[in-house]
């Protein structure tokens, strides 16, 4: 699974993350209907996190289309409100 | 995994859609897409132009706010070795405005450096994209047939469309922020104009709306402190002010004669 933070770089990860990344996008949604500022921020940066450390960064010569894109990680949490709604990175 | 998308999928793909819609021939779509690669390489060439300009405008906002900090300071010691703590305190409350300005320019210079760097970074990386792109529609153009060259072309451009639409996304992200800051640094520049930062002390007279403004934002306490700081320097360590005996350090310092102060 590719996956890009935006504005960052494209990272290679398993697709065991899948379903971990999924889990943690619930939670940023919730947090951002809950206007939960704190929480939000917490959640979206474990999410940044796992794409960082558990993926390999994609080589500047490769192609690739991304399957997941997160938003840049200065995502503000008024921005947020407007990414982080409605559902899953999965969806159903 | 069907259906796995993204949260900022929609938008991106929405742009790159965009961007390779004009051309429907296989191979226009690749040179349409290599011009447009092309451009915004440009682009992100003014971006970076921008930020510096930005910067080092801020920076000389840095050096005015520095001087005033040293001069406000002086015209306090001469405030109050003339026995005018009144004109002292104003001088005070600007100096300390003015050193809260100076900490939110330098993390702004700092954001910005930051940002310049990143910008940089990514007009290497879609250099390097762009190079590798255009070695493979070379490629697709020699060795596949139409039918194939179209699915070869279609997972190509979206890999480069996809780079070239975060870049864009990069920079106007750089450039909302740059802007942010350019209106805060000509803020400064009306308060200073107004006379906020005056040469000669002679605004304190009539209050007006700046001085106003001033007092509410300045930390009172750090007023104080350094109200009595220099006096106790000043060799007025027993001040009239009950309230600054507190911390007046009067009988550590050095008694100076104010007329040392020039």
């Amino acid at each position: 699974m590719i996956v890009r933070i935006a504005t960052e770089d494209q990272y290679r990860l398993p697709d065991e993350d899948a379903e971990r990344l999924n889990a943690l996008d619930n939670d940023a949604v919730a947090a951002v209907e809950a206007d939960d500022e704190d929480r939000f921020h917490a959640v979206f940066e474990e999410m940044l996190q796992l794409v960082r450390t558990d993926g390999h960064r994609l080589g500047e010569d490769e192609l690739e289309e991304s399957d997941v894109i997160i938003p840049p990680p200065d995502l503000s949490f008024s921005e947020a409100h407007h990414e982080f709604n409605g559902e899953g990175l999965i969806p159903d | 995994m069907p259906g796995l998308g993204g949260r900022m999928s929609t938008v991106i793909k929405a742009k790159i859609n965009k961007m390779l819609d004009k051309a429907e021939d296989p191979s226009e779509t690749l040179e349409y897409s290599y011009a447009k690669q092309m451009e915004l390489l440009q682009n992100v060439k003014k971006g970076i132009a921008d930020v510096v300009t930005a910067k080092k405008r801020l920076q000389l906002q840095q050096q005015k706010l520095e001087q005033q900090v040293v001069k406000l300071d002086t015209q306090a010691r001469q405030a109050l070795s003339q026995g005018r703590e009144d004109l002292a305190r104003t001088a005070l409350e600007r100096k300390q405005f003015a050193q809260t300005e100076l900490q939110t320019l330098d993390q702004q210079v700092v954001e910005l450096e930051q940002q310049q760097q990143g910008l940089i970074d990514k007009e290497q990386k879609l250099r390097t994209k762009l190079e590798q792109f255009r070695t493979k529609k070379e490629v697709i153009k020699a060795q596949y047939s139409a039918a194939e060259a179209q699915v070869k072309i279609s997972e190509a451009a979206t890999g480069v469309g996809e780079e070239m639409a975060d870049v864009g996304l990069a920079m106007q992200r750089a450039v909302d922020k740059t802007e942010g800051m350019r209106a805060r640094a000509s803020a400064m520049d009306e308060l200073e104009a107004a006379g906020a930062f005056d040469d000669n002390l002679t605004l304190t007279e009539g209050q007006d709306d700046i001085d106003r403004q001033l007092s509410e934002l300045t930390s009172g306490s750090q007023v104080e402190d350094d109200l009595a700081k220099m006096k106790a320097e000043l060799g007025q360590g027993s001040a009239p002010s009950p309230a600054l005996e507190e911390g007046a350090p009067a009988a550590d310092q050095p008694q100076q004669s104010p007329g040392g102060q020039a």
